[in-house]
């Protein structure tokens, strides 16, 4: 479904991507993940046309998007969520997610429609709260969720949906993730800097580290990996030491 | 009669144009080039007009042509390449002060800074031409600036309800974020940058028509480009009404000044102007009507509570 192949960006003369290629097939989850500044988000700006790519391609559903502006990312059938949420403070929490139906969908819908889409995508994901000023962490995680699900994906780049949230609440994401894929049938690509909940849900993983890819295959191979362990080993972040106990238990 | 109704007039029309302006400012696009197609619309159809003898109806629709084309060579680029708030401002503020060099420079056709006035259409007596657009009394101006006002506030009406506003607000907080869901961004700025540029100039039209005199510097330039700014901010760029109520506002401003000193000191109410204009935006960022809305609705729960 998404073919990426040979995506490079610099960063005046600093690659931030070098040479990644992955696939992702339709209907999978794949975790994306590597340590802190490895070129995750990068890959996924790339994709999204947040970014243009340095070199290479992208390819979804066999036509090219790579270089592409963002809005024509969208309509082409991907959604993404930002590592660092970007809710719309100044609407409300409807109109951040009826906005996203109206102007993601490719093809016209009224008013109304982009509303009724709104209203189930927030039921989807369980956001309570009616107001976007008071979410928490959390909340406003769940509310990008919402946002880039609202333009109805084919393919969903789920960034750091972890990140900032206590224990249960990276359960109940990560289950989130799962009913996603399997209610919806959306394709996801998921990309977490810890291994730990990340590994019980996808079907594959593609790992970076220094923005290459290091490593690829079955979570449970790639959590065998030599050169995965030394990457995570090498770093001592708390989380990191949090996912690499995970990983043995 | 003819005083207060002058006034009048011209709380309108400012109203009106204040009203354009705030289409785009209050969705975070603040510009300073307003006195650019205020000053196309003015200066394109006494142009013609005198030089052409083109009637301001036909000379209306090349100062919209005219206008539109400005508002995209200058939108688009800042757009695509996104340069927004300071920056925005500054390139657009550039805009209106070299519109009003070229009028000045162009002096062998636009009369220079000594400014220009249409040739007159009501030499035997007659009291209104409507194909000059000029009209010895004040009746028929009232009517029109009247009706063109209550347009603006249409127009107002219709972008509040769209789903456009939302987005161009999405777009004004988190543009990338915008972008991802599909928003094209640079379309949607454009969009509105050509309205509120073809409202504008409309007004600028029916100004240099009223007054039967145009001016590089009260038609285009700094000077009124800040006055549009201030204006609407100290009436309120939120509420509907706001605009109008803060041209009601700069105009007492400038007339009370001209009635307390004259000619004395030309600069004095640009001056004055921007020092305001400081003092509101920290003092009152809502506008005196968006204050008073505000203070109103809190009365009324203060009220309501102890009962
Ligand atoms: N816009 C940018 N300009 C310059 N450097 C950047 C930019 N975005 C990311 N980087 C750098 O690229 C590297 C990869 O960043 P990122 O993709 O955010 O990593 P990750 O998401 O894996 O943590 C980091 O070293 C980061 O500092
Ligand atoms: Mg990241």
């Amino acid at each position: 479904m998404l073919l990426v192949d040979g995506l490079t960006k610099s960063f005046d003369g600093f690659l931030a991507v070098k040479n990644v290629s992955f696939e992702v097939a339709e209907g999978e989850i794949l975790g994306l993940i590597g340590p802190n500044g490895s070129g995750k988000s990068t890959t996924f700006n790339l994709i999204a046309g947040a970014l243009k790519p340095t070199a290479g391609s992208v390819r979804f559903r066999g036509a090219e998007i790579g270089g592409l502006p963002a809005y024509r990312v969208a309509h082409a059938g991907i959604g993404r969520t930002h590592q660092i949420p970007k809710p719309f403070r100044k609407l409300s929490l409807v109109d951040n997610v009826a906005l996203a139906a109206f102007y993601g969908a490719n093809e016209t819908i009224s008013r109304e429609e982009a509303y009724r889409r709104a209203k189930d995508t927030l039921a989807l994901v369980g956001i309570v709260s009616t107001d976007v000023q008071k979410l928490g962490a959390a909340g406003l995680k769940k509310l990008e969720l919402a946002r880039a699900l609202a333009t109805q994906p084919k393919l969903l780049l789920a960034d750091e949906s972890l990140g900032g949230l206590d224990h249960g609440e990276m359960e109940q994401a990560a289950e989130l993730l799962a009913a996603i894929r399997g209610k919806r049938g959306i394709t996801i690509v998921w990309v977490e800097h810890i291994m730990g909940v990340l590994m019980r849900v996808v079907d594959r993983c593609v790992v970076l580290d220094h923005g290459e890819v290091i490593a690829r295959g079955r979570p449970a191979e790639v959590a065998r990996d030599p050169k995965v362990i030394e990457v995570y080993l090498g770093t001592d972040a708390p989380e990191v030491q949090a996912a690499t106990h995970a990983r043995r238990q | 009669m003819n005083y207060p109704l002058h006034l009048a007039i011209l709380v309108l029309l400012w109203g009106y144009i204040y009203t354009s302006w705030s289409l785009m400012g209050r969705l975070g696009l603040v510009s300073f080039g307003h006195g650019a197609f205020m000053g196309i619309g003015a200066y394109t159809v006494v142009m013609l007009w005198n030089h052409f003898g083109l009637s301001p109806w036909l000379g209306a629709i090349a100062a919209f042509v005219f206008s539109a084309v400005v508002a995209i060579v200058i939108g688009w680029p800042c757009f695509r390449f996104r340069i927004v708030g300071h920056y925005f401002a500054l390139v657009t503020l550039a805009l209106s002060e070299v519109t009003r060099l070229i009028f000045i420079a162009a002096r062998d056709h636009t009369g220079g800074s000594l400014g220009a006035t249409p040739n007159g259409a009501l030499v035997d007596g007659t009291s209104a031409s409507l194909w000059a657009l000029q009209f010895s009394s004040k009746l028929p101006w009232l009517l029109i600036v009247t009706a063109l006002w209550l347009f603006g506030l249409w127009v107002w009406r219709q972008v509040d309800r769209s789903m456009g506003r939302l987005a161009l607000q999405a777009i004004s907080e988190e543009e990338e974020a915008a972008a991802s869901i599909g928003i094209h961004v640079t379309r949607a700025k454009l969009r509105i940058t050509i309205i509120s540029a073809l409202m504008t100039c409309a007004g600028g039209i029916l100004y240099a028509q009223y007054q039967l005199y145009v001016n590089p510097d009260t038609v285009s330039g700094i000077a009124i480009s800040l006055q549009m700014v201030f204006g609407v901010i100290a009436g309120g760029m939120f509420v509907m009404l706001g605009p109008t109520v803060g041209a009601a506002f700069t105009l007492l401003l400038a007339e009370g000044l001209r009635l307390a000193f004259g000619n004395r000191y030309p600069a004095l109410d640009a001056t004055i102007y921007g020092v305001m204009l400081v003092l509101f935006i920290i003092y009152m960022p809502k506008g005196i009507l968006g204050a008073a809305l505000e203070g109103w609705k809190a009365a009324r729960r203060r009220k309501a509570a102890p009962a």
